[in-house]
């Protein structure tokens, strides 16, 4: 991709007319060489795959470690006896996030978005938008664009990999890439997307990648969750006119540094953090018989 | 990296680097085994061996040997698959030398008896390097049409295989040349731009001094 900044798209798309998704889509088929609708028509099938991976869930199944597994099945009877505080549309997207989390824990298919420790976020908060609000599938995969677009900024000028930059880098770009498509199907524009990433990205900032015993599993299928939720309030704030004071590329500027600066002890490799409780070195020892 | 490498891939989880990464190791030894595998040993190295187990890196590399892709639901049951097909399996621990922590070395005997020798590396985001063939040296992708030719260490045989793969219009990335010792055996692995038509490989084979081709088609 040719942008290195959301400000670059921002201007391509205010100088063009075209909305932010549309500049993403033009990218995209001159960089892979392929026809407007090739390019709609595979970010759909991702779309549907993550539509497939959210219905195949098997609420029964535990990861080989047996870390984790059911807890997105318990979260739904919860949520559909009604008796979640944060309403039916928090809920689900909750239930949403855990429930993808451990099908990837459980080696089920799933789509990386961008990495497979962060594949819950986007999914969760989308699925659950297009059926609260019944928007068309069309405009699903537009929003998908747009976050393509912000995840496509980070790793360029930045990172998302847990390993190169601490869980901000996964779960925090996750975050901010469902934040701005979420901006943007509520009605945001490029403004609002921006925004909406800045926000998300920045209460994420310093997030560790601290996964016991080295697995994708805990803390990453629960932190799933705060990505998606955190990315709603962002997205929510954002869309009422909400900015925020340092821009959506300084952030991720920062984000850049904080995760260089970080130990390595927790960049991906187990040893730090919640790997390091005495809770953690014993589910590690635990697997090591 | 484009668009879809941030939205995507579509993968078995739970990690790019130790599953995704593994089955795409796994499936490149298996096309260049070139028939079933009757036995296969998998020597984990670093973190493979360490968190491997939790990550399903010994079944995903099981799943590649058979042909599986990274997006294949029944990874998780490849040892079934493999009892099925009568692939004797062992994982075990191994120290490799400067190896990059999420190594394997797969040694690999065929029902028809090729032997084959394979390290490699997970890179993360599902990238891999083959980093040796029979103790051989190398470095390649497997993200192009690659052309993995064993040949007679003796002049004429780069120009007849570079020549070969001209005449087909299509274009050499990369190429690269390892051997032992002069005269001994060498490999010669060419990643393409353009898929190569599988009579020009045949074709290949038939060079006076190679002993071998293999072709990793980047459309199966
Ligand atoms: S803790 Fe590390 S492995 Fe887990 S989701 Fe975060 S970045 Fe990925």
């Amino acid at each position: 991709m040719s942008f290195r900044s959301m400000e670059e798209i921002v201007e391509v798309s205010n100088s063009s007319g075209k909305p932010f998704w549309e500049v993403l889509l033009m990218d995209d088929m001159e960089e892979r060489l392929v026809s407007r609708q090739e390019s709609m028509e595979k970010m759909q099938m991702m779309y549907r795959q993550m539509q497939e991976a959210d219905a195949a869930y098997d609420g029964a199944a535990r990861s080989a470690s047996g870390l984790v597994g059911q807890d997105g099945a318990r979260m739904q009877d919860y949520v559909e006896a009604g008796h979640a505080m944060s309403g039916s549309f928090v809920g689900r997207v909750i239930e949403r996030a855990l429930k993808m989390g451990e099908s990837n824990a459980c080696m089920r298919r799933i789509v990386a978005a961008p990495t497979a420790g962060s594949c819950g976020v986007i999914p969760s908060v989308f699925l659950t938008y297009q059926q609260q609000y019944q928007a068309p599938e069309e405009r699903m995969v537009e929003a998908l664009f747009v976050a393509a677009g912000i995840g496509m900024v980070i790793a360029r000028r930045a990172f998302i990999a847990g390993a190169t930059g601490g869980c901000q880098a996964e779960v925090g770009s996750a975050s901010a890439m469902a934040a701005g498509g979420l901006a943007y199907l509520h009605g945001g524009g490029n403004k609002e997307i921006c925004a909406a990433v800045a926000m998300a990205l920045k209460n994420l900032l310093g997030l560790v990648c601290d996964p016991v015993a080295g697995l994708v599993e805990v803390p990453c299928v629960k932190r799933n969750v705060i990505g998606a939720v955190g990315a709603i309030a962002a997205a929510d704030m954002a869309v009422a006119g909400i900015t925020s004071r340092v821009p959506a590329d300084q952030v991720i500027e920062a984000m850049r540094a904080v995760g260089v600066a970080m130990p390595c002890a927790l960049k991906e490799t187990g040893e730090g953090g919640l790997a390091a409780t005495p809770a953690g070195v014993e589910a590690r020892q635990a697997l090591e018989k | 990296m484009n668009l879809f490498d941030i939205i995507g891939p579509v993968m078995v989880g739970p990690s790019s680097s130790h599953t995704a990464g593994a089955v795409r190791i796994g499936y490149v030894a298996g096309r260049l085994m070139g028939e079933p595998i009757q036995k296969a040993g998998g020597g984990l190295h670093g973190s493979f061996w360490a968190t491997g187990r939790g990550h399903g890196t010994d079944r995903a590399l099981v799943a590649g040997l058979l042909g599986m892709h990274t997006d294949d639901i029944r990874i998780p049951d490849s040892f079934r698959y493999a009892r099925e097909a009568g692939m004797e399996l062992e994982f075990y621990h191994v120290e490799l030398a400067d190896a990059h922590p999420n190594s394997v070395e797969l040694t690999l005997n065929g029902t028809r008896g090729k032997e084959l020798v394979m390290t490699a590396a997970s890179l993360g985001g599902g990238r891999i390097q083959v980093c040796s063939l029979n103790g051989l040296a190398t470095n390649f992708s497997a993200e192009y049409p690659t052309l993995i030719v064993e040949n007679m260490d003796q002049p004429g045989i780069v120009t007849a295989v570079s020549a070969a793969v001209a005449c087909e219009n299509i274009n050499i990335a990369a190429m690269q040349l390892y051997r032992d010792k002069r005269g001994s055996l060498a490999v010669m692995i060419l990643e393409c731009d353009g898929e190569i038509p599988r009579e020009a490989v045949e074709k290949l084979s038939a060079i006076q001094g190679v002993c071998g081709v293999t072709y990793l088609s980047m459309k199966e």
